[in-house]
């Protein structure tokens, strides 16, 4: 079975891969990912709060009763060797990069076109094949209109775009008014690919100490369908590569998002959750559903059920909303 | 030095033979140097530095290290050794208690030659056999920045042949060719043997002089022993070691200039003290001398130096090496505890030899007018002034601005990458909160030789606004100087915000006024309150020191060298300030005449008693170099409660309390470190006269029915910590982000609240009989420990004050040195107070190494005067002199509840009235120590350094001897004091200065060996964590009959976080299982129970979940991720596996 696919302007042996987890904080995981068979390994991101708040403010915990003092002039073995921001995360790339063959995709996460983005440089020097952007952007700015946070989504792609040559994937969430717009204008950005979608912490409240708690979910099988949909709806619509991201768990969920136009599957929680070889069966699964059903190829099926080709394209659009409305009865026992 | 060798070593820096060499941190300079002794003798080559107490450590070794004839060289920054007060300062006095060991001692008096002299020390002590102390002023050359021309590895090769290593080697023990050594001689050969030696000895200052020699030539700066500069036909000479020597022939060299005839002699070989070399560069015409010693020693015909040229130049004639008459020689002491040595003081020693009876004993540098020993010095005499092509400049700064960092960095960029010569000194004071800095900075184009602080400055920078208020900034501005302000205010706006005396200055000396709003220009370039890199660049813009493009492009390259591994963007935000800078830099027009009717205000209140306003408040005004020697205590004695008189203003925010959201639980005023939130319950008629700011609500408990209750802070003593943020309850239901306290900002607050505070002071005091032993109530007792220079966010203190707020009041304190004993014994005011009956902890700190000793010695006198009256009042009962139920009641008194000590007391003042005016011996001696039939209470306090190691076998042997001690181990898990050095507390992956990959070995289990006595109360607390836990661990350690040891987990700074979160990493600490909470009670034994009590059950969090929050750990993580991996999976089977031992001590598992 040929389940070759193209993805960033990278010709994969198959379309899945560990999407940007803590996976890729260690060596041995990344080494038994590819064993496991991964077609490219995304890295996990770095973010551009570690760039520039988060460690620098814990930089300058350290550094800030430095002087002070005639008995204690520092409180710290000196830090210059200590790698803070960036530079563990490109020591990160390139031991990644000499430890698989496969290829690897360097991950940032930031929503800003600053002065951090000039790391994606050294991100492509430290060895990556490609980058992915990860727009983690949670509109708690009422000042900001919905234009400027696209635009500023805009701005931060042609920046990285000036700094770098290796291809650029956008991950967004789906929390924009059109994304099919927005994905032709990331497209004439500069933009190689369109990642669906991130998915954002939510806290959860303790009503007794009036705190919110933080709290990671991964993502179940459920939150396929949203993907799913957005990928049939940009499918054929644009030149971006696509990924599908976040409720991929199994073979059959693989199949789903190639036919709905995914050139590459990322999965997470379902390799964070049962490990590496996840990947492996979820592989096996998928041949294997293509092979059962007399596909000759996966191309074959990629974006069969697009918006343009599907043969009930208004399931994806309004008419699925009022048809399921009106067909929906409450299980019995709940009258 | 020790750390920046642990640093290379880490790294694996090789060294000039390929190796790289292993450093090892002991438990003590004890320590150190039998190891030291140890490898020598095994025929490695090893070193040690030290300074000061740590040197007096090492001594015994030396006299073995000499005695064996021992290549050996160290490096010792000389330091002031404790007397009647410590000083970390410099001077000989360390260096000198080691002239009689058989060491030679080589003196430096500049960086480069510290440089040199540890290469020429070196090499002869590889080739004299003699060890060598090279040796130079602590602070004054140890911590001056300056431009040097560094040895190559090969001048370092050259210098150090490898047949003399060989021959070393050689010496050493090895079972291959085995000798024995430290044998015990009998009085038939002890003498003789140690006789032996002389001819090493005599041979010594040839061969150094030869190695001088030899390096001269390789490098062409040219050494000797003593050293002439001067008068060919000198009258008047001046003999001088160390860095002071520089003062002194620059000073000489002004002075020959306008014909004196005048000369300094320099020592640099003290030991072996070579007559003949230092008589030979004598002038012969000398006809009187003055020998300058950095030390003291009381009692003595005269200091050591003095003695020993006194003794050469006698010695010298009477066998005809020297042929001048005998000269007229005077010792004088000078620079003590880094006291500032002047060509001020340099001439007026010379014009004192130049009288008809000159002093033959004298001090320099201080007024002495109590036995008249000090000289006149005319401080209008100076030689800064002559130099005009020197820039200098003077800085003042805080602690946590960074102007220190900023003037290194300057220093940097002029000395390194300009033809320039620079020097840079930096004056600290020694709060931890709120420290002040001053920086000292010359640059100029010949090299800078002034080891004393500038006096006359071209340049004058006030980093911070407020210090206009509190110091005479402008003293040292030369007139036309520069004056550069960091101000909240306008060029044309700031003039009349100037007290009268700052415009004064500035119009009588002309000065050139420029104003900078810096921290808004750090808010706009997202720097925070970081204003290093704007007050630097302001610096170069005006001080004119390099033209101003070419500076600015340099400032930007050294944030390029400085910043540019951080990533881009650091780098540009200090780009940004830089530019900010230039645009909001400002020159400000200065009217004709002073405008200004504001006074700068008084240091301290008029309010204050006498001692605070004559003396405290001088040292305040940064003028203690002004007292006289009558101002002072005689034996180190001060007066308690004086930090209440500093009002420091340090906070930008403090706590406002809002009285209708508080629940009333006292936790803010538990956790304060400063004692600066305060809890009172009082009853309602005392509101009469309230400020009308000042707050007051209904007490909700049973306890003080019918009273008042109020939370007040100290606007002025807050350091804006928030820690009483952090553990208020109380949050607004329908906005949490409210609290019942908040942080606001001081400024608009603080003269309200100042009223506010001062009322809430003259509030009665809860009857410490009514109050209940818990957290609440207890925090209703006066604290009597406030407002020291710990820290903002101490996690000691909180300790400290809950001890004094229990048992205060009758409390004596051994304390070893450390932080606790900084920011509770340091000068200018200390924070242990009294009550309004005069009572209060009696506090002292003897050492480091010997407090738990110390804390004995205490009980044991207190037990003494205890016995002595318990006797004397039956005795005096027995005579009828005391009446028998007043004996019997006191002689009956047991429990120390405070019903019981007022009792006590009330009857020891019976007793007092009874014995008054008797002049029977008995009645006399009881009269004096009828105070001791009260129960005292002694506590034994000290840092990890001190508990875990230094002090340990003297911890150790007094927890065996069972007497009823009270010791708290402030356990910051590293060596605060001193910079972030491990101590065995030092957790198992955590970085510390000598375990910078994260320590390798677990944290001592100190509670455990302590239980193991079986007869020691043991407690572990953490009051972030669980603080009803730590008041009954306290309550008990006290009431305990026998030896107590409390260890208490104190969040600190170099941890690395911000200390706001201190009492979430407790709980997290706790919660891990890293610290778990317990109490042993021995007594728990009797009644059949297991004497241990787990006071934290099992671990509710993984150990990882505690370790990111603090820098310590993650920069680990960050530089050896692997490592720590495994440091902290180790770390972790630990934790589970003491967890599970204590349970099962405690009873909870089969």
């Amino acid at each position: 079975m040929d389940l070759t696919t193209t993805y960033l302007g990278l010709t994969l042996p198959h379309p899945l891969m560990p999407g940007a987890s803590p996976l890729a904080h260690d060596l041995d995981a990344v080494r038994r990912l590819e064993d496991a068979g991964a077609a490219a390994i995304v890295m996990h991101s770095l973010f551009e709060e570690q760039i520039t708040r988060d460690e620098a403010g814990m930089m300058h915990q350290m550094l800030v009763h430095d002087d002070s003092n005639a008995e204690a002039l520092s409180y710290f073995p000196a830090v210059d060797d200590f790698a803070f921001g960036p530079d563990r995360y490109l020591e990160q790339v390139r031991a990644v990069k000499a430890a698989v063959k496969v290829p690897v995709i360097g991950s940032l996460n930031g929503t800003t076109a600053e002065g951090w983005l000039s790391c994606a440089h050294q991100i492509q020097q430290a060895g990556a094949d490609a980058l992915e952007l990860n727009f983690y952007h949670v509109a708690t700015n009422p000042l900001e209109t919905g234009v400027e946070v696209e635009a500023r989504l805009l701005e931060t792609v042609r920046a990285i775009k000036t700094h770098i040559t290796i291809p650029v994937a956008v991950k967004v969430s789906p929390f924009y008014s059109s994304m099919s717009h927005l994905a032709l204008e990331l497209e004439a950005a500069g933009a190689d690919g369109l990642v669906l979608f991130n998915r954002f912490y939510q806290p959860d409240i303790d009503p007794e100490m009036l705190e919110p708690v933080p709290k990671l979910q991964l993502s179940t099988p459920d939150e396929l369908l949203l993907r799913l949909r957005w990928l049939a709806i940009l499918s054929g619509r644009t030149r971006l590569s696509l990924a599908a991201t976040g409720g991929v768990h199994s073979g059959i969920d693989a199949v789903k998002a190639i036919m709905a136009g995914a050139h590459a599957v990322q999965m997470t929680a379902a390799l964070l959750h049962h490990g590496p070889a996840r990947l492996t069966t979820t592989l096996r699964e998928l041949r294997q559903w293509l092979m059962e059903h007399e596909y000759r190829s996966l191309a074959q099926a990629q974006g069969s059920m697009s918006l343009e080709k599907s043969p009930n394209p208004e399931a994806f659009e309004r008419g699925n909303y009022m048809r399921i409305l009106q067909t929906w009865q409450p299980k019995v026992g709940n009258r | 030095m020790g750390e920046l060798a642990d640093e290379w070593s880490s790294k694996g820096r090789q060294n000039v033979w390929g190796l790289v060499p292993q450093v090892v941190e002991l438990q003590s300079e004890g320590g150190a140097a039998g190891t030291v002794h140890g490898a020598l003798q095994a025929g490695a080559l090893a070193t040690t530095f030290t300074a000061s107490q740590g040197l007096l450590l090492m001594i015994p070794n030396l006299y073995k290290i000499a005695g064996e004839l021992t290549a050996f060289t160290m490096h010792v920054t000389a330091r002031t050794i404790a007397t009647h007060a410590l000083s970390i300062f410099g001077d000989h006095s360390d260096v000198m208690a080691c002239r009689q060991t058989g060491v030679a001692m080589l003196s430096s008096g500049n960086v480069q030659e510290c440089h040199d002299l540890a290469l020429i020390s070196t090499a002869a002590s590889l080739r004299s056999r003699v060890p060598f102390m090279h040796f130079f002023d602590g602070f004054r050359t140890s911590h001056e920045v300056g431009k040097i021309e560094e040895l190559t590895d090969v001048d370092l090769r050259s210098m150090l042949p490898d047949e003399l290593i060989a021959a070393h080697r050689r010496r050493g023990l090895t079972p291959d060719q085995p000798v024995i050594r430290g044998t015990a001689q009998n009085p038939d050969t002890f003498f003789q043997a140690r006789e032996a030696a002389n001819g090493y000895y005599d041979a010594c200052p040839r061969i150094v002089r030869e190695t001088m020699g030899a390096f001269a030539a390789m490098t062409g700066r040219v050494y000797e022993l003593f050293e002439y500069a001067g008068h060919p036909e000198a009258e008047r000479v001046i003999v001088i070691m160390g860095s002071g020597a520089e003062t002194a022939r620059d000073t000489a060299a002004a002075l020959m200039a306008k014909g004196e005839k005048v000369g300094v002699l320099t020592v640099r070989l003290f030991r072996p003290f070579s007559i003949k070399d230092m008589v030979r560069v004598l002038p012969k015409t000398v006809q009187s001398i003055a020998v300058l010693d950095r030390t003291k020693e009381p009692g003595a015909v005269g200091e050591p130096l003095y003695l020993d040229v006194l003794t050469a130049i006698t010695e010298a004639r009477t066998t005809g090496q020297f042929a001048g008459p005998m000269p007229l020689i005077c010792g004088g002491r000078y620079g003590l505890g880094s006291k500032e040595f002047t060509p001020a003081m340099v001439k007026a020693v010379f014009d004192e030899l130049d009288k008809e009876q000159p002093k033959t004993h004298f001090t320099v540098g201080i007024v002495d007018d109590v036995t008249g020993l000090s000289l006149t010095v005319d401080d209008a005499f100076d030689l800064d002034s002559t130099r005009p092509s020197v820039v200098r400049a003077v800085f003042f700064g805080l602690g946590s601005d960074g102007t220190v960092g900023a003037n290194k960095n300057s220093i940097k960029i002029i000395g390194e990458d300009t033809d320039n010569f620079a020097q840079g000194y930096f004056v600290y004071d020694s709060k931890k909160s709120g420290a002040i800095t001053i920086s000292h900075l010359r640059f100029g184009p010949k090299p800078i030789r002034a080891p004393y602080l500038i006096r006359r400055a071209s340049f004058v920078a006030c980093h911070q606004y407020d210090f206009l208020d509190k110091y005479d900034v402008l003293e040292l501005a030369e007139p036309g100087a520069v004056f550069l302000l960091n101000a909240p205010y306008a060029p044309d706006d700031v003039w009349q915000h100037l007290s009268r005396e700052v415009q004064t200055e500035i119009v009588e000396k002309q000065l050139k006024v420029y104003v900078i709003d810096g921290y808004a220009v750090a808010r706009d370039v997202g720097m925070g309150n970081r204003i290093n890199t704007i007050m630097q660049t302001c610096f170069f813009a005006i001080s004119g020191v390099l033209p101003r493009d070419e500076a600015i492009s340099k400032i930007k390259d050294a944030i390029k060298k400085t910043y540019g591994k951080r990533g881009d963007a650091i780098v540009q935000a200090n780009y940004k300030a830089v530019d900010g800078t230039l645009a909001n830099l400002h020159e400000v027009k200065i009217p004709a005449a002073v405008t200004a009717t504001r006074r700068m205000p008084a240091a301290v209140s008029e309010d204050a008693p006498d001692f605070v306003k004559r003396v405290t408040a001088v040292m305040l005004a940064n003028k203690g170099d002004l007292l006289p020697v009558s101002a002072f205590p005689v034996d180190g004695t001060w007066p308690l409660g004086t930090t209440k008189w500093e009002k420091r203003n340090i906070a930008t925010d403090i706590p406002v309390w809002d009285d209708v959201l508080c629940i009333q639980c006292n936790k803010c005023a538990m956790v304060c470190p400063h004692a600066a939130i305060r809890a009172k319950v009082y009853p309602a008629d005392q509101l009469a006269g309230a400020p009308h700011t000042f707050k007051a609500i209904d007490f909700k408990g049973n306890e003080f029915p019918g009273q008042k209750y109020t939370i007040q802070v100290a606007p002025e003593d807050c350091t804006g910590c928030s820690l009483c943020v952090a553990v208020c309850p109380a949050k607004d239901k329908s906005n949490p982000k409210h609290k019942a306290i908040d942080m606001v900002e001081q400024r608009p607050l603080r003269d309200a609240e100042r009223d506010n505070f001062a009322f809430f002071l003259n509030l009665p005091e809860a009857d410490r009989t009514l109050v209940k032993p818990d957290v609440k109530n207890t925090q209703f007792l006066e604290p009597l420990f406030e407002f020291s220079g710990a820290c903002a966010g101490c996690g000691e203190t909180p300790y400290l004050k809950l001890i004094t707020q229990l048992f205060g009041d009758r409390a004596l304190i051994a304390n070893a040195t450390g932080c606790s004993s900084i920011y509770g014994g340091n000068l200018p005011t200390t924070p242990y107070t009294t009550n309004r009956d005069g009572r209060g902890p009696a506090w002292a700190n003897s050492l480091f190494e010997d407090n738990a000793e110390f804390g004995l010695g205490m009980r044991l006198a207190v037990d003494h005067h205890h016995e002595e009256a318990v006797a004397l009042t039956g005795a005096l009962a027995g005579k009828g002199v005391v009446p028998f139920a007043l004996a019997g009641a006191l002689l009956e008194f047991a429990e120390p509840t405070e019903a019981g000590i007022r009792a006590q007391r009330s009857r020891v003042s019976d007793l007092r009235r009874v014995l008054e005016g008797r002049s029977d011996v008995e009645s006399k001696r009881l009269f004096g120590l009828a105070e001791y039939l009260v129960k005292k209470s002694v506590w034994i306090v000290g840092g990890d350094g001190w508990a875990y190691d230094i002090g340990y076998g003297g911890l150790d042997h007094v927890l065996s001897l069972g007497r009823n001690l009270n010791i708290v181990v402030l356990d910051t898990e590293v060596y605060s004091n001193t910079g972030g050095q491990q101590s065995k507390s030092t957790p198992m992956g955590a970085s510390a200065k000598f375990a910078v990959s994260g320590k390798a070995t677990g944290k001592k289990d100190l509670g455990m060996m302590a239980m193991a006595y079986r007869n020691v109360y043991v407690a572990k607390v953490a009051f972030g964590a669980k603080d009803a836990q730590t008041l009954k661990a306290f309550q008990e350690a006290e009431a305990y009959p026998g030896t107590s040891l409390i260890i208490a987990y104190s969040h600190c700074i170099a941890h690395g976080y911000d200390m706001a979160f201190g009492l979430d990493q407790q709980k997290a600490a706790v919660d891990s299982g890293h610290w778990p909470l317990f109490r042993y009670d021995p007594r728990r034994t009797d009644e059949g129970q297991p004497p241990l009590v787990l006071d934290s059950g099992p671990a509710k969090i993984t150990l990882d979940k505690y370790t990111r929050g603090e820098s310590r750990y993650r920069m680990v993580e960050q530089a050896h991720p692997e490592r720590y991996k495994a440091l902290l999976e180790h770390a972790q089977s630990d934790v589970n596996a003491r967890q599970a031992l204590y349970e099962e001590l405690a009873g909870k598992k089969a």
